[in-house]
């Protein structure tokens, strides 16, 4: 089969997936069929040869004694052959192209489907490697564009080959390819991306194995090869500055996780029950208790599972969050493609200061459900809080806003925001003080919760539009509530009570400065302005 | 058009009344009439409830009768006001909306984020000759709509603002 080498995935030719592709898109399940005919006629041929006794409703065995064994074993193995082939065939007629502007793929047998994304407009690549396609050094390739269902995904990709991809597409979605002469790529690597590029550039032949081409030890080399891919740490050491990588102990996690809110919710829940079943109706007991503990404890194994090993570091690309045990997944963001970021706290968490980092992102890429792709940082510490805000704000809004913001955090009042005038106790009971908001010169900062701590960040660059409203509550107190659109995400902007003069100029100037900040924001191509103010790869 | 004392005040000191400034655009004045048939449609559909209630014999169908006969009154009273309360401003680089008068709310879209404009007509909009335009933005929660526009008005509208958000285009 064609080998491409690693880098020729972006040279504007068609390119097939990974050969195993076929197995690992359900044609394991043919193979499982053929094992269990296969399995059956050995039994059929022990029997001939030993005269073993019949046991009566083996198929085959009906199949035999009513003459029928001839039509049966064609019936089997035609619908084998025309599944095999035509997995074969969609593997062969699937295949993608990168070109300098957009990414296309074409697949489908008998309805031929031709995808076709700019590559300006990604808004992100993930990749992820299922447990069983790791076993044959396959991962999956996503782009994410913004829409709904609107991703490109390879599947399966050589595993080695999906980084170098994802990196080559990156680098030409940035803008930076007029400096990348095909001749010398990676000295053009080198003048895109500073300093850390040759690390980048040498990581895929290091993650190759130390025998790339010696036919001998091909074979060995292969078992090695996965071997060390399955055991080889999350995040490849060399692509990123350890200092800009946050990890969670698994201990932390564990109990983040126990004390979430849905624990809180489950011990309801269970507190119920119990009393209900103490009251006589103890079929309550039976019917809830079980089905409920496995569907608690299967939430907890998968948010758990999903969050071990996690990692966000700054790579040359764009912010990278990758995660998971067994099966694995990663995540890169290119500047400029998050539209909202909210520090929270949950109330359980306060006592052990731990904090919450999610997003908002036009087209969620990747597997996993929409929160472990919006979920920057699942549990962290200020410390953690403060490195992650580093990664995510290159780009968004400079050193003066992540202080804001962590200022902020904690603070009971001001820190350099407006907050709610006294009058609003009658909303905002034990909060009123911290309900607020601030700005800096290309970021609205948003915040609120006392018992429940919030807040928001939405670059200037990114709102989509504005909103002031006053209903009769609010009119009674002399308040507005401001909301900032952004794309649709788990993060909700608005502060529920400002100063009516106050909020109402905050609105006029805020419309300005979007207008302002849209015409003027140049990240969907990050790195082609020659100056380039968003162009370095972030560093905290 | 309506009377400019609704939708440019003179001055809002001493009201608490959120007021955005500028020169605001008020919409035909036809679009009452569509206003008062939704009313009459929503205040039948309330009535019909407290009717079934009364019918039931539930102690209290007369008074929720009473009630849907208030609430409908008070919808149908309201709508001219309603009417004059929708507005709309084409600022230099975006357009600001506005409606209500309980629950009052002023939106503000840049002309470079809006990704499709669509002109809907209803069916009493369509026998006064009315349309009403829709703008769609990448955040689902933006949801400006200006009812009311005559038909021409809006096909012209749409095209201004179609050549503004392209001369205008900015990335997501």
């Amino acid at each position: 089969m064609t080998q491409p080498a690693a880098g020729d995935l972006t040279d504007g030719q068609w390119h097939r997936l990974h050969p195993a592709t076929p197995l690992l898109r359900g044609g394991i399940i043919l193979v499982a069929i053929l094992g269990f005919v296969l399995a059956n006629f050995r039994e059929r041929l022990v029997d001939w040869v030993f005269g073993a006794p019949e046991l009566p409703g083996d198929p085959l065995q009906t199949a035999y004694e009513r003459g029928q064994l001839g039509w049966a074993v064609v019936v089997v193995v035609v619908a084998l052959i025309v599944g095999i082939v035509g997995f074969y065939a969609s593997w062969r007629m699937h295949s993608f192209r990168v070109g300098d502007d957009v990414v296309e793929v074409r697949s489908g047998i008998l309805f031929r489907t031709h995808r076709r994304a700019r590559l300006d407009r990604i808004q992100g690549i993930a990749i992820s490697r299922p447990l069983f396609a790791r076993l044959f050094g396959a991962a999956k390739f996503d782009i994410s564009v913004a829409g709904q269902d609107a991703k490109v995904q390879l599947a399966y990709l050589r595993s080695s080959d999906a980084d170098r991809l994802r990196h080559d597409v990156l680098v030409l979605a940035s803008g930076a390819r007029a400096e990348v002469s095909p001749a010398a790529p990676a000295a053009a690597l080198t003048a895109a991306d500073g300093a850390s590029a040759p690390d980048a550039a040498t990581a895929p032949d290091a993650a190759t194995g130390a025998h790339p081409d010696t036919a001998a030890a091909a074979s060995a080399g292969l078992v090695n090869q996965r071997v060390r891919e399955l055991l080889a740490p999350e995040l490849d050491p060399s692509i990123a500055p350890p200092e800009s990588v946050v990890r969670i102990p698994p201990a932390r996690l564990i109990a983040s996780l126990v004390l979430s809110g849905f624990t809180v919710v489950l011990v309801l829940v269970a507190a119920v029950v119990v009393v209900s079943s103490l009251l006589g109706r103890r079929e309550f007991f039976l019917f809830l208790i079980l089905p409920g503990a496995l569907a608690a404890i299967g939430y907890y194994f998968n948010r758990f599972t999903k969050s071990l090993r996690y990692s966000i570091a700054a790579t040359p690309d764009g912010v990278r969050v990758g995660f998971g045990l067994l099966s694995t997944s990663n995540d890169t963001l290119p500047p400029g493609r998050i539209h909202a970021i909210e520090v929270s706290q949950p109330l359980l968490w306060r006592p052990a200061r731990w904090w919450m980092i999610r997003i908002n992102r036009a087209g969620a890429a990747g597997e996993g459900s929409a929160q472990t792709s919006t979920t920057m940082l699942p549990v962290g510490t200020v410390d953690d809080v403060r490195k992650v805000l580093g990664l995510l704000l290159p780009g968004l809004a400079g050193e003066h806003t992540r202080e804001l913001v962590l200022a902020g955090l904690t603070a009971p009042s001001g820190a350099g925001f407006t907050d709610a005038p006294r009058r609003a106790w009658p909303l905002r009971p034990f909060s009123w003080r911290r309900t607020g908001f601030a700005e800096t010169d290309d970021a609205i900062l948003l915040r609120s919760g006392f018992v429940w701590r919030h807040l928001t960040v939405v670059p200037l660059a990114r709102v989509q539009s504005l909103r002031v409203s006053q209903g009769p509550v609010l009119r009674l107190l002399d308040l507005v509530e401001l909301a900032v659109h952004t794309v649709a995400g788990p993060v909700r902007a608005s502060v529920a009570a400002v100063d009516r003069a106050t909020g109402t100029r905050a609105f006029e100037r805020w419309s300005a400065e979007v207008v302002a900040a849209g015409s003027s924001d140049r990240s969907h191509r990050w790195a082609e302005a020659p100056d380039g103010a968003a162009t370095e790869s972030p560093q905290p | 058009m309506s009377t400019p004392d609704d939708l440019n005040p003179a001055d809002g000191s001493g009201s608490k009344r959120l007021l955005v400034g500028g020169e605001w655009q008020g919409v035909s004045p036809k679009y009452v009439g569509v206003e008062v048939v939704s009313s009459i449609i929503s205040g039948l559909v309330l009535c019909a409830v407290a009717v079934v209630f009364v019918v039931m014999g539930a102690w209290f169908g007369w008074i929720l009768l009473g009630v849907a006969v208030v609430i409908a009154a008070v919808m149908l009273v309201l709508a001219p006001r309603r009417v004059r309360s929708i507005g709309y401003q084409l600022r230099a680089d975006d357009l600001v909306f506005r409606r209500g008068i309980m629950f009052h709310r002023v939106v503000s879209v840049p002309y470079g984020r809006m990704q499709l404009i669509d002109i809907n007509r209803g069916p009493v909009a369509r026998a006064l000759g009315l349309a009403e335009l829709k703008f769609v933005t990448a955040a689902a929660s933006t949801g400006v709509s200006i009812p009311g526009l005559v038909d021409s008005d809006a096909n012209d509208l749409r095209d201004q603002l179609v050549g503004l958000a392209e001369t205008r285009r900015v990335g997501l």
